[in-house]
């Protein structure tokens, strides 16, 4: 019998070497597999490459990461925001390297990574600082620039519901990255709210299927879902509010 | 010298976009082109996070974390939206798929080159996102943005100073003196706001400026 699915969120992160590059999903606080991310942090993994759309926000999830040190690069497109203060930091002092790559260069890298294909030229920041010397060729009277795929030892990635082949499916905007970042990895650790019977998922919906998927965790019920409804309640990043006034309760 | 506020250019904005447009619009000033687009006509707002069909912001209590904008903000999802992932997101764009986008910019220059991810100043934090797909991406690229910098320097320039976004891409200037096109011949001034005039303009900017009518 298959079973994909792991105990914890420890055992679902077991084996991240040293020196791994290891694909962090979501695009800001949507899709970040924080209690993977949280595991890692407890795991000890150090010198990792993180590919990743941002770099962490606030001091929780993969800011904690950058904070612990445990970082030495970051592959990603949109490190600043207003309360990227860690990896802000990090930088200035020189304590991180950054390789910044356009959003979509970022996400076809990874498709690529995932799907065998060796390079690709790619329209998106031809003659800018960002193509500097990278190969450049005109096609369709057109020019691109060349862009290599982007694999990695581990993808941390987070999913709605999960069966224990590994068959995921995802929750509006938070799927972002998911599914190409599943493809993209030796090793690809989900974390899900439920994890559901085989079968109950629709094939004709599976979003992610499970060749993609090595193990699945169950965290839990995100905190505006309740019984698969959307219940609110929440601010953007998922802190009880007061829904009069809006304040963080 | 008057010219019309940004709730105005957003407004002026939204009149050009067609009934069955696929369109995204930029973090920032841009979003606001949604609060006027016409009840009576369909538009499909595109957010690269992976959303086709997006709605207005949520009531409080209301807010969605997974249901976000690609400036991480919440919004809504109306009857027939879809979601997808990055690399579909992004293929829409570079695929030719999507019709317009809107950008804000620091510079624009006369061949259409664009320039609004940096400002190149070395202690800055750098981010790109999304802005180099729209740019190359988006069959048509309309800016919106003030005519002068805060610094009263004009955006429309002869070449771009600061960090370019993408190359020729421009096709279009709303701003709060005037709309221009991007043409091979230059700047076209396409409609004129308050008392300017192109002298006006030419003065303000500092270019030759084409002109042929009000459209």
């Amino acid at each position: 019998m298959v079973d994909k699915t792991v105990a914890d969120v420890a055992r679902a992160v077991e084996g991240v070497p040293d020196g791994a590059t290891v694909m962090i999903g979501g695009f800001g606080r949507a899709g970040q597999p924080v209690e993977l991310i949280n595991a890692l942090i407890e795991q000890g993994a150090r010198d990792l490459t993180i590919v990743s759309n941002n770099a962490g926000n606030g001091d929780t999830g993969l800011a904690a990461l950058l904070g612990k040190g445990r970082v030495r690069r970051i592959v990603c497109s949109f490190p600043r925001q207003h309360d990227s203060w860690v990896f802000d930091g990090l930088y200035r002092a020189g304590g991180i390297e950054l390789e910044l790559v356009p959003q979509g260069n970022l996400a076809e890298r990874i498709r690529a990574g995932g799907a065998g294909i060796g390079a690709f030229f790619s329209p998106t920041g031809v003659g800018t600082q960002l193509a500097d010397g990278k190969e450049e060729r005109t096609i369709a009277g057109r020019r691109h620039v060349l862009e290599y795929p982007i694999k990695a030892d581990f993808a941390l990635i987070s999913a709605y519901r999960g069966d224990r082949w590994g068959n995921l499916v995802y929750r509006e905007t938070a799927r972002n990255f998911g599914p190409i970042m599943a493809a993209g990895a030796t090793t690809t650790v989900v974390q899900v709210d439920e994890i559901v019977d085989l079968g109950a998922l629709d094939p004709e919906s599976v979003v992610t299927p499970g060749i993609f998927v090595d193990r699945v965790v169950a965290v839990g019920s995100r905190r505006w879902v309740q019984d698969g409804e959307f219940v609110g309640g929440v601010d953007v990043e998922g802190e009880p509010v007061n829904v009069e006034t809006g304040a963080v309760r | 010298m008057t010219g019309i506020s940004r709730e105005e250019v957003a407004q002026r904005i939204a009149a050009d976009i067609p009934d069955g447009a696929y369109v995204n619009l930029g973090i920032g000033a841009p979003t606001l082109v949604a609060n006027y687009l016409p009840d009576d006509i369909e538009i499909f707002l595109h957010t690269e996070n992976g959303l086709l069909g997006m709605g207005a912001a949520p009531a409080l209590g209301r807010i969605d974390p997974d249901l976000i904008n690609a400036g991480k903000q919440p919004v809504t999802a109306l009857p027939g939206a879809a979601y997808f992932h990055h690399a579909d997101s992004f293929g829409m764009m570079r695929g030719g798929h999507l019709d317009i986008c809107v950008l804000g910019a620091f510079q624009i220059s006369q061949h259409g080159d664009l320039a609004n991810w940096s400002t190149g100043a070395p202690d800055a934090i750098p981010a790109v996102g999304g802005a180099m797909d729209l740019a190359s991406g988006a069959k048509e690229v309309f800016v919106m943005t003030d005519l002068l910098a805060k610094s009263g320097e004009s955006k429309l320039v002869t070449a771009c100073t600061y960090p370019l976004t993408g190359v020729g891409c421009v096709s279009r200037i709303y701003t709060d003196h005037a709309v221009f096109d991007v043409t091979p011949d230059g700047f076209r001034v396409r409609d004129l706001f308050g008392d300017n005039t192109v002298e006006v303009l030419e003065k303000l900017t500092g270019l030759h400026l084409q002109y042929s009518g009000l459209e």
